[in-house]
This record gives structure tokens, sequence and C-alpha cells, in this order.
């Protein structure tokens, strides 16, 4: 009973698990050719804040692509712990970003400013907003699956 | 995974892997053209007055290199630059542009500078780029090392102190910056040959995309 209840929320409405995993695999796929048509195309050297996010994102790729062959729900057990610590980072990387956190306190003196400011579509889209709006959604829908686990 | 889904998985890794490409060739030819308009449009944002150069002015080509005394990449690819010179001597003028990277970078390009007035630049610039791995290594630079070397460029060191105070300097390393950064300069060496960006950092394309001009 409270399970189809809970399945007739807005946010899981007939949202299959194999499509909460694609879902969250496209966003990692997209996120990562993003971020190398920025560094390798486009030629913006990526910042060292921008590395840490990358490593945090990369991995995510592979292992969602893995999880819908199998479309298990452990597999946010070990995805997880990266795409938080991805968001944590995004998250300092867009406080620097806006001028929150000064620049001389991050660790960006040497080389490569982090508040350098590469892309600006419509005033607020910048590169460290896309690679928070990434991991915040992977996030969202990794609580999702969570909390609907016996679904 | 029913067969649907897969249908569905590797449709659209496909085609994702296919939007990354086409933008890339988009992209590419876009910024390939806007560099055409460039070198047409402010020749002078390639070759200033004030930059040292080898090879006569009526030359065919011209090879602007944007280059760091400090950098490894600009050492390595200092010999094929001049075998290029050495195999096309009145076909190609180089220019040299400067982009200061690293710590020392100021201080050699000064030093270069200074090594203008003497007419020792080209010197100077080879015993820099050859001691380099003993003064300019990034995890302890020492720039003092360099001044033991100087001397066999057949400089004189004592004019060379003194000539690379001049504030000009300053100047020149500001507006090659400025050029650089209007020609979306992202590291260095970067090169271009008569105003068109070497497509590939290998020696081999410099060389043909030189012959390609002449």
């Amino acid at each position: 009973m409270y399970n189809q209840k809970v399945n007739k929320m807005w946010f899981n409405y007939r949202m299959s698990r194999w499509s909460q995993l694609f879902i969250s695999w496209l966003i990692s796929l997209v996120a990562t050719l993003g971020s190398l048509f920025f560094s390798e195309v486009m030629g913006f050297p990526p910042c060292i804040l921008c590395w840490y996010q990358r490593i945090c994102m990369y991995p995510l790729v592979l292992i969602f692509f893995t999880s819908l062959f199998d479309q298990n729900s452990t597999v946010i057990r070990y995805t997880l712990s990266l795409s938080i610590l991805g968001w944590i980072i995004a998250a300092y990387h867009n406080l620097i970003y806006w001028g929150v956190i000064p620049e001389n306190l991050s660790p960006c003196q040497a080389g490569l400013s982090c508040a350098d400011v590469n892309i600006e579509w419509l005033g607020f889209i910048t590169i460290p907003f896309l690679s928070l709006t990434a991991f915040t959604l992977i996030n969202i829908i990794s609580f999702l699956i969570l909390r609907n686990k016996e679904a | 995974m029913n067969n649907q889904k897969k249908i569905i998985l590797f449709s659209t890794l496909l085609s994702i892997i296919l939007i990354f490409f086409v933008a890339k060739f988009y992209y590419q030819t876009r910024h390939t053209e806007s560099m055409n308009d460039l070198a047409q449009d402010q020749s002078q944002v390639y070759v200033r007055p004030h930059s040292p150069t080898m090879g006569p002015d009526s030359a065919k080509v011209t090879l602007v290199e944007f280059l760091d005394p400090e950098c490894e990449s600009c050492r390595a690819f200092y010999p094929y630059v001049k075998k290029i010179m050495a195999e096309f001597p009145n076909q190609v003028k180089l220019v040299v542009r400067y982009k200061a990277y690293h710590g020392n970078s100021k201080y050699v390009i000064s030093i270069l500078e200074a090594a203008r007035k003497q007419s020792k630049f080209w010197e100077v610039l080879e015993v820099a780029f050859y001691y380099q791995p003993e003064w300019g290594d990034h995890h302890n630079p020492q720039i003092d090392i360099l001044w033991k070397y100087l001397a066999e460029s057949g400089a004189d060191i004592e004019k060379l102190k003194v000539d690379m105070q001049d504030p000009a300097i300053a100047d020149v390393i500001q507006q090659d910056e400025l050029d650089s950064v209007t020609l979306n300069v992202r590291g260095t060496p970067s090169f271009f040959i008569n105003g068109i960006p070497l497509r590939e950092f290998d020696p081999e394309v410099l060389r043909k995309q030189i012959q390609e001009q002449l």
C-alpha cells in the first residue's frame, strides 16, 4: 500500500529503476564529454578544482553504465561517495567564482586561477555551475533510488 | 536488460559521441576561419616593431613563435626551428614573441632583451635553452646558475646586467602578453605560419606547414 502511494508521487511517477540509472549515466556522460570539449577542443586549461571534480565525475560514467545491465540499486553505494564529494568541490568552486570565498584563500595561487571566467552564458551559466548542476541532479536521483530501494 | 533498453542505451551513447565530434568539427572550422580573418585584418598582432627576428623581411613565410625561455617544450622545439631556419634561410622569417609562464621567465626575457643591444640575442637564447635543465628546474629554480654560463654566448656580462634593468622591457613583455591573448595562445611554444596556427604540436607538421606556404 505504502509503496503504491510513493510510486505515484511526481518525482518517481512511472520512472523505473532502469530509467533512473540511465538518466544518471546520461548526465555523467554529458558532463564528462562536455568538460573534455572545453579543455581539449576549446583549449581552456582545467584548474586544480576542475581536476578534482573530474576525478569524481569520470568514473560515474563507467559505473552507471555497468549498473544498467543488472539494475542493481547497490550501485548507489559506490557512486554516492563520489557524487557527494564532487558536489562539495563544485559548490566550493562556485563560491570562489561568485566571490563569496576570496581567491587568495583557495589552493590556486600558482598557475591557473580557479576564479578565471572562461565562459558565461546568459550571465550565470559558467563551467563550475554546469558541474554543480550535474552533481546536484545525480545526487537527487541517487537519493530517490535509496529512498525507494525495496520497490 | 531487454533488447529495447539495449537499443536505447547504445543509440544514446552513439548519438552523444557523434554530437561531440560534430561540435568539435564545427568549432574548429569556425576557429580556423576567424584566425584567417585575424591574419588578414590585424597583421600587427603577430609582429610588433619591437620583436626580435631572424631572416629577411622579404621572406615568403613569416613564422611567429610565442616562447618562454623557461619552458621545456620550447627548448625541445628549438633545434627543429633552427633546422628549418637553416634549410630555408631566404624564405622564412622567424619572429620571436614572449609569453612568460614561469617564475624566472621575465627575468630571462630581460636578459634576452639586453642581449639584443649587443646583437647577441640568438647566442644568449641558445645558452639559456641549453642549460635550462640546470637553472630552470621548476621544483628548484636557480637562476644564478644561468649567469655562470652566459659568458659562453660571447655577450658582455656586465653590460647585460645594466641593460636588463631598462624599464622599456616590461612594455615589450606586456604588449606580447596582450597579443598572445588576442591570438588565443594558451601554451608555449605556439607557432603561427603566415598567421595560421600550427595544426598539430609536432615539428614535422611545422615543417610541412611552412613548405605549403612556399
